[in-house]
């Protein structure tokens, strides 16, 4: 017997049917559709977070201030100013594994334009931090090390900052006010969009490192800074470099014995491999539970079948007394309940599909659907098919024919 | 003439639970190819029991049959699902035919069974429903035919592959008098074409349209007559 005629059998089944069919399917439906969408979904965010690694670079560590224990209390990273500018000089002349190291002073005020205003982040820094970010100046210039050794009053904004202040006009060489102190723009970085915190990183005002420290900074001394940025020379040296950070750290700050350590240092990959880790945590914990939907399916599909071999039991003894061998009924009762996934399969990679991207449009969150996850879908509702339509198939071909016949 | 049909000391004992049944008490009786022989007997006599036997639905106890000189009951399952399809057509007092499934391709089913590609498979199928005399009736579905006209369309899917035999259990019994008239008429005339008939009936009138008449009683044959 062709195959062609068996399917063409199955799918007249199916089609007396139409109505049991369909909510037969329904199972199958939601289970491909939901394990389609998660897989987008969780693709989808893990393809952000690699784009974030790259974006920030995976060799870059960050030293923060802080950290101090008082009466078991831990204040947190940052939470105190124990890094200096000296820190900084000490780790590029000291750790052959860094290439490069940047000082911040961040802090926050109100920026004002005539009779504009815009409270936005305030960032004191050297030229290395612009290297080590790979930002680069849209118009104008960035910061020089002339201007941070000169306690230059000059700054360089971000686009959010420009859009709020001036609008469309052009910011390079006006006077704008920092906690009241008179700054001139000398440049505007590029558009960088948002971090991998979800913050603006065009909403800030960059101003050279001693500048920050004499004028907007209220630190007790003038050479402390906030946290570090680092790059080690290569992504092999990273660990190598953040040993050598710590040690080096260690030894200047006089950190022994049972002497609370005033730093801390992380690496931006480990932080992004973390949110990887979760997140991919995330997609399985819901891809069971559309297995746990598509099993359900399965089971649906099998009882409906068992109904139907019952059903149609007189059927099948016609097509024995004609000719129709066990293996003739048995790939006759698959095909169909194959059929009755596999199509359950189409629709649901069809609804799932489409739900990610609408998703993905609502949510503005990035989804991947990939061929992959399709072909995995279709063979995985193929697979429900046969599994679960085995045992009814079976009881349909091992029928006695009389009995068959005979059946009312 | 050979014979397509032989049977030898043919017993079949039905068990149920501790219970014995012996509806078949050794039967014996042969078929010549062309015959067209009507088997009569009381209900419960053992004739539908000797069809499905011969019928090669179901086996008997002891004893042999043998059909166009092949010992059928060496044979396994799948090889009597081939004796089914190529060497007995099947005409059944309930018509048995497929719901929402058109005539002609109910008459193409064996033919499906046995592997032939379609364009064989349909050309066959309406030559037979001529045979029976339904062209014009090869879209209907069986819900959209008479009685006759089903059972017409269950001798068409008999006649499709050339059986050694046509074996028909009571095929007028769910049809009046003048339509079973027909039915027998065109059993005459297939069998004028050299197609061997066995049919079970429990009228008289319609057993005369057979050449011999076998008569059961409680399992075994009390008459046998030309
Ligand atoms: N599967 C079975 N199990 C037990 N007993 C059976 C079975 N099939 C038939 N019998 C018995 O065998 C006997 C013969 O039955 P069979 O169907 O051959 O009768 P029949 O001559 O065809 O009768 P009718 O004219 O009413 O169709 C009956 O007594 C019946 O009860
Ligand atoms: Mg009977």
């Amino acid at each position: 017997m062709d195959f062609l005629q068996t399917l063409k059998i199955a799918l007249r089944a199916l089609r007396t049917n139409k109505m049991r069919s369909f909510l037969t399917m329904l199972g199958i439906i939601i289970g491909i559709a939901a394990v389609i969408a998660m897989m987008a979904v969780g693709s989808g965010a893990s393809y952000v977070i690699s784009q974030q690694i790259a974006s920030i670079g995976s060799n870059i560590i960050l030293v923060l201030p802080g950290s101090t224990t008082s009466g078991g209390l831990r204040t947190g990273s940052g939470g105190a100013q124990t890094l200096t500018s000296d820190d900084v000089r000490a780790i590029m002349a000291e750790c052959p594994s860094v290439e490069l190291a940047a000082p911040t002073i961040r802090s926050s005020g109100l920026v004002v334009y005539g009779n504009m205003n815009w409270s936005t982040v305030l960032m004191g820094t050297t030229p290395e931090l612009f290297e080590i970010r790979e930002w680069g100046v849209d118009s104008g210039r960035g910061i020089s090390q002339q201007d941070v050794d000169s306690a230059a009053k000059i700054c360089v904004l971000g686009q959010t900052v420009v859009e709020n202040l001036f609008g469309s006009s052009d910011p390079l060489g006006k006077i704008v006010r920092i906690k009241k102190v008179p700054f001139t723009v000398v440049g505007v970085l590029n558009r960088k969009g948002q971090s991998p915190q979800g913050t603006d990183q065009d909403d800030s005002v960059f101003v050279p490192l001693r500048t920050a420290q004499r004028n907007l900074s209220r630190s007790q001394t003038l050479n402390s800074v906030g946290a570090l940025l680092i790059k080690a020379k290569s992504e092999d040296l990273l660990s190598k470099a953040e040993e050598e950070i710590n040690n080096l750290l260690r030894q200047r700050h006089r950190i022994t014995g049972g002497k609370e350590v005033d730093f801390s240092t992380r690496n931006l990959s480990e932080i992004l491999a973390v949110a990887e880790q979760s997140s991919k945590a995330m997609s399985l914990l819901l891809g069971a539970v559309a297995s746990i939907s598509l099993i359900v399916g399965g089971i649906g599909i099998m009882n409906i079948m068992l109904v139907s071999v019952t059903e149609r039991t007189r059927e099948i003894g016609i097509r024995m007394a004609i000719g129709a061998k066990k293996n003739d009924i048995l790939l006759q009762f698959m095909t169909e309940a194959v059929l009755l996934t596999m199509l359950g399969g189409v629709i649901g990679i069809a609804l799932g599909t489409g739900g990610a991207t609408i998703v993905s449009r609502m949510l503005d969150w990035p989804t991947l659907i990939s061929f992959q996850s399709i072909a995995i879908a279709f063979i995985f509702s193929g697979a429900v098919g046969i599994f679960f339509g085995f045992y009814p198939a079976k009881k349909a071909a091992g029928l006695n024919p009389i009995d068959a016949l005979r059946y009312e | 003439m050979s014979n397509v049909i032989t049977l030898t000391n043919i017993r079949r004992v039905f068990s149920m639970g501790d219970q014995q049944f012996e509806a078949l008490k050794g039967v014996s009786y042969s078929v010549e190819a062309g015959e067209f022989v009507a088997i009569m007997g009381a209900s419960g006599s053992g004739k539908s029991t000797c069809m499905n036997i011969l019928g090669c639905l179901d086996r008997p106890t002891s004893g042999q049959y043998l059909l166009d000189g092949l010992d059928v009951g060496a044979m396994d399952p799948n090889q009597l699902a081939d004796i089914r399809n190529k060497k007995l057509g099947f005409v059944f007092q309930g018509f048995n035919l497929l719901a929402r499934t058109p005539a002609v391709e109910n008459v193409e089913l064996p033919l499906v069974y046995a592997g032939l590609h379609s364009r064989e498979r349909r050309q066959r199928a309406l030559q037979a429903m001529e045979q029976v005399g339904l062209s014009g009736k090869e879209n209907n579905h069986s819900s959209q035919l008479s009685g006759g006209q089903q059972q017409r369309v269950a001798i068409a899917r008999a006649l499709v592959n050339n059986p050694a035999v046509i074996l028909a259990d009571e095929p007028t019994g769910n049809l009046d008098s003048s339509t079973s008239e027909e039915i027998m008429s065109l059993f005459n005339s297939l069998n004028q074409q050299g197609i061997t008939i066995i049919m079970v009936t429990h009228e008289h009138d319609v057993a005369a349209h057979a050449g011999r008449q076998i008569t059961f009683r409680d399992g075994i044959i009390i008459g046998d007559t030309k």
